[in-house]
């Protein structure tokens, strides 16, 4: 890269002491990967749906298998921790919680709130669907 | 590409013009945020419909995800995701592939694969709303 050698390289991950936040942003990257590799997942239920009752019975049957509903636990409790860790994002891009304060406050409503929020929503579908 | 550092022929505009590793600018960081809150808007109204359709009967999914306003809102949901996880994994691989090459592959497979992704995803929905 042209000038590279002239700019000072900063320091890597591994000198740092892992702290909270620090984890927060690694796990909003993982969760991002995850859900990426996780889309499809729902195109396949989706396109199982549009083919023929045999698709449809056959994924119906991956995902109400134990297995299935393990990765459907995982994948929104991913879904949840991400989009909190992206509203944390927004706030940040007002220019706003970059204290050390708000930022451990965050860090810990994001990882409280993710678990929290998948504890209630797969209570609510346990409630809903039996 | 020069190798001595400081010689570079490209003027200090153009360095500016070539908008860095991503060559895209501030373009996808902000692209990055405007799917980020569709994304959060949709699902929030996709989920309960998912939840409502997922384990019934065959034709009772169909019925859910063929009704216009929600096969509208899958389809923007799918678009919406498929945008935004493709500029998101974009930098994960500027951030991880270092080789040119390899991170030339690893972009066009990105594209590849949320593109594929999307428009199997956006068939589905058309053709069970079309009820072919
Ligand atoms: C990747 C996306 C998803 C796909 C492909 C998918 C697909 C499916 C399928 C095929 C079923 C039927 C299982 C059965 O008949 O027993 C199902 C059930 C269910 N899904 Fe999803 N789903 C996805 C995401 C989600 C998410 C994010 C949630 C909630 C957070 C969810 C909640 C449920 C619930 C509550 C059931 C019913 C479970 C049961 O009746 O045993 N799904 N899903
Ligand atoms: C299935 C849905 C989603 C997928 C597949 C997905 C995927 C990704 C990926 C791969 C990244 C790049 C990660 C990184 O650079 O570290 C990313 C970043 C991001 N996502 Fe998502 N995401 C989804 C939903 C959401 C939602 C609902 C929100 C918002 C509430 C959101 C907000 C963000 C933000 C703000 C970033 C940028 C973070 C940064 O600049 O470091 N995402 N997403």
């Amino acid at each position: 890269m042209a000038g590279a050698a002239e700019r000072p390289l900063s320091p890597h991950l591994q000198i740092y002491r892992p702290m909270l936040t620090m984890m927060m942003s690694i796990v909003h990257r993982i969760t991002g990967v995850a859900l990426y590799l996780g889309t499809p997942l729902l195109v396949a239920w989706l396109l199982a749906a549009a083919s023929s009752e045999r698709a449809f019975t056959f994924v119906n049957g991956l995902y109400g298998s134990w297995i299935g509903l393990l990765l459907l636990v995982g994948y929104s409790w991913a879904l949840i921790h991400h989009a909190l860790g992206g509203i944390r994002h927004f706030v940040w891009d007002t220019g706003a919680g970059f204290g050390p304060g708000p930022r451990e406050l965050f860090a810990k409503l994001t990882i409280g709130g993710s678990i929290a929020l998948t504890g209630v929503l797969w209570i609510v579908i346990w409630l809903v669907k039996g | 590409m020069s190798a001595t550092p400081g010689s570079s022929m490209r003027t200090p505009r153009r360095r500016v013009a070539g908008l860095g590793s991503a060559r895209s600018g501030t373009g996808h960081f902000w692209l990055q945020r405007v799917t980020a809150l569709a994304n959060l808007l949709l699902i929030l109204i996709a989920l309960p419909i998912v939840i409502w359709a997922a384990g019934q009967e065959q034709a009772q999914t169909l019925a859910i995800l063929g009704h216009p306003l929600v096969a509208i809102v899958l389809l923007l949901l799918i678009f919406s995701v498929c945008f935004h996880m493709r500029i998101g994994m974009q930098v994960v691989i500027e951030d991880y592939v270092p080789a040119e090459g390899m991170k030339v592959l690893a972009l066009i497979a990105n594209t590849f694969f949320t593109i594929a992704v999307g428009s199997a995803g956006a068939f589905a929905v058309l053709k069970i709303s079309f009820g072919g």
